[in-house]
């Protein structure tokens, strides 16, 4: 099957172990494992509250996991300050935009930069600021306060500051989300890119037609557990991931033959 | 070329020239009373500017400020007194004692954020005062009383004065300097990050806890060394007097009317502050009602002007933002 050939041919870059996390009676993530390899987008989607912002905390150590490991290039990770998690080479991306409002997106893009997996000095991370903001189409917003951005340029500059860490695995957390068709459509080019520089990416997104179109695998969450794991097509096709979106599988049967 | 550097850049220059109209005027026909009044203005600089480091660049209310200044007043009059350390060496270790001491607290009260963080500083201050109140030592409540010998290394009061006066504009200027070199340095951008939104800058790898504890701990030292050239001056040193939370307030007062996280504002407003201190207290209407009106230009400023004067030529005229930091 194709999903195994991928998974023998690539070497996972990100492994999760049963992690799970508990929010009082929820068990927001309950024993969560798939692996993301070297180069691939891994897609990961799920009905709202399935737990995949929460999975994106307990990767990136801004919330501490109940139970479970995360592996990154061969080191656990497990339960490390996000400030470590991402001078290893693993940059995240908000749901909900988090500009350093009053910060010109230049220097929103310096933190990233000199904060991130290079270390890097003020000076050479003004240049890596200057790149990546040409890369994402913020060129001519550099001297803005980043609080002035339109919700479009605000995730740009999401994507644009984790990028300057140079990271080797990007998570982005619904970058599509809010953004009109031309700018979803420029930003699913701007992904294509990071793809073809050797960034893998594991990505939550709502927006169906962009993730089946932009994904090698994808992995489907439902009330903190994996329901089905694979490339595109086969999890499109399964019952179990249609009910959960959907309702009853056959009723959601017939309203496509309908359509 | 030299002269377009200066427009390019004039903040280091503005603060030098400060620094030189301090160290200058008194000088010129011996005025004693300029010097007092400027030594004095010199203090609320130094508090308001290291103050800034921690409000205006990681945004963090330290209510209780006073405490370093308390402190460092303690250390060096102490050191002065019962083991006959010379001013300097007693005050520079009163500074890095001091420091210290802020980095073991900042560990434990840096977790807090907000209004949290803020009453912990208050508390800081309070029990500090509470512990020293109850130290023998330190002479517990009635503090400890310099006799008139102290100043003989220094040749006597009157030329003392004299050089406690220089040494606390020399304190100035590198607390001017300090707070210059971290706006302009990769700590500093961490530390503005903190500030924004402490939550996305810990992601984008920006070492959070660490960096909030150095700031204080920086913050403490040039404050602590000002409260030991102070206490000296005033040659006794008792509690109510060092950990005196009145100053604490005017300290931030000074900081927002200035401007807080820019270099220039807490100079500036520390100056205005303390003229219009003076002048009230010396009015006779307003004599008791000093506080009052720092109260009302509390509010007034958050209400109306929270980025203070510099805040406020920033937004008037935006190409300033760039030049005069």
């Amino acid at each position: 099957m194709a999903a195994n050939e991928t998974d023998s041919r690539v070497t996972a870059l990100l492994e999760l172990h049963e992690i799970g996390k508990r929010f009082g009676g929820v068990e927001a993530v309950a024993g969560l494992t798939f692996t993301v390899g070297e180069g691939e987008i891994v897609g990961l989607i799920g009905p709202n509250g399935a737990g995949k912002s929460t999975a994106f905390d307990l990767i990136n150590g801004v919330r501490l996991p109940d139970r479970g490991r995360v592996v990154f290039r061969g080191e656990d990770i497990t339960g490390m300050m996000p400030c470590d998690v991402v001078r290893r080479g693993l940059a995240r991306t908000h749901q909900i935009v988090q500009p350093l409002a009053t910060m010109s997106v230049l220097e929103n893009c310096m933190v990233g930069a000199c904060f991130g997996r290079e270390d890097l000095s003020l000076q050479a991370g003004e240049t890596v600021a200057r790149e990546v903001a040409d890369l994402v189409g913020l060129r001519d917003r550099l001297a803005e306060p980043a609080s002035q951005l339109t919700i479009a340029g605000k995730k740009r500059l999401e994507l644009a500051r984790a990028l300057c860490a140079r990271p080797s695995l990007l998570l982005l957390d619904e970058v599509l989300a809010g953004l009109n068709p031309t700018e979803v459509q420029r930003m699913i080019e701007v992904v294509r890119t990071l793809r073809d520089c050797g960034i893998s990416i594991l990505m939550i997104e709502h927006l169906m037609q962009a993730i089946m179109g932009l994904s090698d695998r994808i992995v489907v969450l439902s009330s903190g557990r994996k329901l089905a794991e694979g490339p595109r097509a086969v999890v499109a096709a399964n019952p179990a991931v249609i009910e959960a979106y959907l309702g009853d599988a056959s009723l959601a049967g017939v309203a496509h033959r309908r359509a | 070329m030299r002269a377009a550097e200066v427009v390019r850049r004039p903040t280091p220059w503005l603060i030098a020239a400060a620094v030189l109209a301090f160290a200058l005027l008194p000088l010129q026909g011996n005025d004693v009373g300029l010097r007092e009044d400027l030594l004095l203005a010199a203090v609320y600089i130094i508090l308001a500017t290291n103050l800034n480091l921690m409000i205006g660049y990681a945004g963090y209310v330290n209510f209780g400020n006073i405490v370093f200044f308390g402190l460092g007043g303690y250390v060096c009059v102490w050191l002065v007194n019962a083991h006959a350390w010379p001013l300097f060496a007693a005050a520079l270790l009163a500074g890095a004692v001091v420091s210290v001491l802020a980095l073991c607290f900042g560990f434990g009260i840096l977790r807090l954020r907000g209004a949290y963080f803020a009453l912990a500083t208050i508390g800081v201050n309070e029990g500090v005062k509470a512990f020293v109140a109850n130290f023998s030592p330190w002479g517990g409540s009635t503090g400890i009383y310099l006799s008139i010998t102290a100043y003989q290394p220094l040749g006597g009061p009157a030329s003392a004065l004299w050089t406690i006066y220089f040494l606390l504009v020399a304190v100035m200027a590198l607390s001017l300097a300090l707070s210059y070199a971290v706006k302009n340095s990769k700590f500093g951008l961490g530390l503005r990050a903190i500030g924004q939104n402490e939550d996305a800058a810990l992601v984008l790898g920006v070492p959070t806890r660490r960096y909030k504890a150095m700031a204080y701990s920086a913050s403490a030292f040039l404050p602590a060394m000002a409260g030991a050239l102070f206490f000296f001056k005033s040659a006794f040193i008792q509690p109510d007097d060092a950990y005196d939370l009145v100053l604490s307030t005017e300290a931030i007062v000074a900081v927002m009317l200035g401007g807080q996280g820019t270099i220039v504002g807490p100079l500036l407003g520390a100056f205005l502050y303390e003229e219009l201190r003076g002048t009230l207290l010396t009015t006779k209407a307003f004599s008791n009602f000093q506080l009052v009106i720092a109260g009302l230009l509390l509010l007034v400023i958050v209400q109306f002007v929270p980025g203070g004067l510099m805040g406020w030529v920033h937004r008037r005229w935006p190409r300033t933002k760039r030049i005069l930091e």
